[in-house]
């Protein structure tokens, strides 16, 4: 059964490896095997493709759909799916980037992450590989729900389309980021995805991609303002209302954006929490990463 | 501290908690070495290579492989060591030259020598064929052997190998100790391997015996042997309760029963058995079991452990289910 070469080779014959000393290039490398793991795995797991995409897929036509008749008093004659598809475009790659950053928890299990970690790269790059990862995947995810805007009445312009990518992406980013930060402490998959339904559920139902974050009560306002999941529903609210033909009352209605003191904040400023606070877990996750031994 | 010596090891100490996992170690191994630990489970024989792989850092002590310094020179110890730990660190879901291919990525190797060197080491432990098989549908046995090719791709100065053949049928064992012989000529490489069976310890040039965190003896198996002098010898009858109590009170000598036969162990056994035969003659002690076999051996290294911890190593190699506890609680991500 096992085939030894029975005439062993010329020693002259081996072909000698001299591994290269570490450098900028190397790291580059390792963020991109990283990164590269991540979709070749994901490309393989179609399941995965499919499960992620049902929880929003069942928010928008179930939900959006069956409600539609309760809420059509107060959306102004906006279809409900209109209202919370920017919400659901948040959705898709919130539930993808946390599949992704459990694939270190998974790594770990199965042993892969040792193989990783006594590579001569930097933790950093392996971090960095798996945050760029997380958010093209998820970025992937959300083209597909990206595609089907027409259904729900949301136009197809390019700067729609764009800047929906362009937030999905850093949204993805900040959620892999935060997933990472939380799965370097936890050892099986188990609780890293019950910790993260926990904390991510709630923050999803808080940050108004289901209702408009004006006239709530004291409680969830305050609640409100300090979910960063709000500074990405916000401005993906924005960009889609933007592209919207609907009456101002409407618009005022059903897309107040995030005020504090009656100051509505700037969506560029929203975005630069998001990335602020994305790049902060960043960091913190590869602190923790490195710490580990 | 000398270069020349592939690893260098002083007072190396590691520390969980308030538990010492190991208590001062010192050791030196030359270059083209094959060098073994030997010991239970528990004994430190892990945390050590994990130290001296990068992967743990010290509590005290210094250690130094291919030249550098474990703690000070990370990376350059990670260039030029390749590991197969304990527990697999495959990825089952890529195919073996997927597997391969990441590592002399991950390694830097150069591309133009990714094809040829994979080509080699996949040959040299006969999974050329099976290149593009998925990981996962490879046996226990296959996967091993992937992972010392793997840790080969990118031409270490120096293998870590912890524990490659535990729970492999003999004839995969075999062939896993044809290949670190073949790479030590071939390829000039130091090996530092853990093992539990002592019938492997025999094919290291040297051998360290750890138990509960400290080295208890190293050298040669041949020396290790000699020191303990007492041959062992084995007999059989057909009633092994009576020939123990008959030995225990005619000689003072305290037999077990191990595989069916007893055995003990005396010094000189060649001149014991002339008496032992006296003794046992049917026509002298008629109520004497009588003996139909014997066997003399010289010490192995099962007696060394012995003679040195006081314990046998079997109990935790030879019990299936233990191992298939441990490996449980491993997978349970009791341990990292
Ligand atoms: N991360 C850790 N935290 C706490 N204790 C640990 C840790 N790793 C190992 N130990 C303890 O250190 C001791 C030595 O463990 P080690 O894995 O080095 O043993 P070993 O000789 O390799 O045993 P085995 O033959 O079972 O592989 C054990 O008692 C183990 O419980
Ligand atoms: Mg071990």
């Amino acid at each position: 059964m096992t085939a030894v070469a029975d005439t062993p080779l010329d020693p002259t014959d081996v072909v000698r490896v001299q591994v290269p000393h570490r450098s900028a290039r190397s790291e580059l490398r390792a963020i991109k095997i990283v990164w590269r793991r991540e979709l070749i795995r994901f490309l393989n797991d179609r399941m995965r493709i499919v499960t992620s995409l049902v929880q929003p897929f069942l928010f928008l036509f179930v939900l959006g759909g069956g409600l539609q008749r309760l809420a059509s008093a107060g959306t102004h004659g906006v279809d409900l799916k209109t209202f919370i598809y920017p919400g659901i475009l948040c959705m898709t790659v919130m539930f993808t980037a946390m599949f992704s950053a459990a694939s270190i928890v998974w790594d770990r299990e199965f042993g892969f992450l040792r193989e990783m970690m006594v590579a001569p790269v930097r933790r950093s790059s392996i971090v960095i590989g798996k945050c760029l990862g997380g958010a093209t995947v998820a970025g992937a995810q959300g083209v597909i729900v990206l595609a089907i805007a027409g259904l729900v009445g949301v136009p197809y312009a390019p700067g729609l389309i764009l800047g929906a990518l362009g937030l999905q992406l850093l949204l993805a980013f900040a959620i892999t980021a935060f997933g990472l930060s939380v799965a370097i402490r936890i050892k099986q998959m188990q609780s890293f995805m019950g910790v993260m339904q926990m904390i991510v559920m709630p923050m999803y139902f808080i940050s108004g991609a289901l209702f408009p974050s004006s006239g709530l009560p004291t409680w969830l306002t305050v609640l409100n303002r300090i979910d960063p999941l709000a500074y990405a529903v916000d401005p993906m609210r924005r960009l889609v209302f933007g592209h919207l033909n609907i009456s101002a009352a409407a618009r005022h209605a059903l897309d107040p954006g995030i005020t504090w003191w009656g100051w509505r904040m700037p969506a560029l400023l929203e975005v630069g929490v998001v990335l602020g606070l994305g790049l902060a877990l960043l960091s913190v996750a590869i602190w923790e990463f490195s710490a580990t031994e | 501290m000398s270069d020349s010596q592939a690893i260098t090891v002083r007072s190396l100490r590691k520390q969980f908690g308030d538990f010492e996992a190991v208590k001062g170690v010192s050791f030196e191994v030359g270059t083209g070495e094959v060098f073994g630990f030997l010991g239970p489970n528990g004994a430190g024989k892990s945390t050590t290579i994990n130290m001296l792989c990068t992967l743990l850092t010290p509590t005290s002590g210094e250690a130094r492989v291919a030249g550098h310094d474990v703690v000070r020179e990370r990376d350059d110890v990670r260039r030029n060591i390749g590991l197969v730990f304990q527990d697999p660190t495959l990825d089952g879901y890529l195919t073996a030259a997927q597997n391969l291919k990441l590592h002399a990525e991950l390694y830097g190797v150069p591309p133009a020598l990714v094809a040829p060197r994979m080509e080699q080491v996949l040959t040299m432990v006969g999974l050329w064929d099976r290149k593009d098989g998925q990981v996962l549908s490879f046996s226990g046995g296959m996967r091993r052997r992937l992972e010392i090719a793997r840790g080969l791709m990118h031409s270490p100065r120096v293998l870590f190998l912890d524990e490659p053949t535990i729970g492999l049928d003999p004839q995969t064992r075999r062939s896993i100790w044809d290949y670190i012989r073949q790479l030590q000529e071939r390829e000039e490489i130091t090996i530092f391997m853990t093992t539990h069976y002592m019938d492997e310890a025999e094919w290291c040039d040297r051998i360290a015996i750890m138990d509960q965190g400290q080295i208890v003896a190293l050298d040669t198996p041949e020396r290790l042997k000699a020191g303990v002098g007492a041959d062992r010898v084995t007999i059989q009858t057909a009633d092994n309760d009576s020939a123990i109590a008959a030995l225990h009170a005619r000689f003072g000598i305290e037999a077990q029963v191990s595989e069916g036969a007893v055995s003990f162990r005396i010094e000189a056994g060649e001149q014991f058995v002339p008496r032992l035969f006296a003794e046992f003659d049917p026509t002298r002690n008629p109520d004497l079991p009588a003996i139909s076999g014997v066997s003399v051996s010289r010490p192995t290294l099962d007696d060394v452990f012995m003679s040195f911890t006081g314990s046998t190593i079997r109990d935790a190699e030879e019990d299936p289910s233990k191992l298939r506890n441990r490996v449980m609680m491993q997978m349970m991500g009791g341990r990292r």
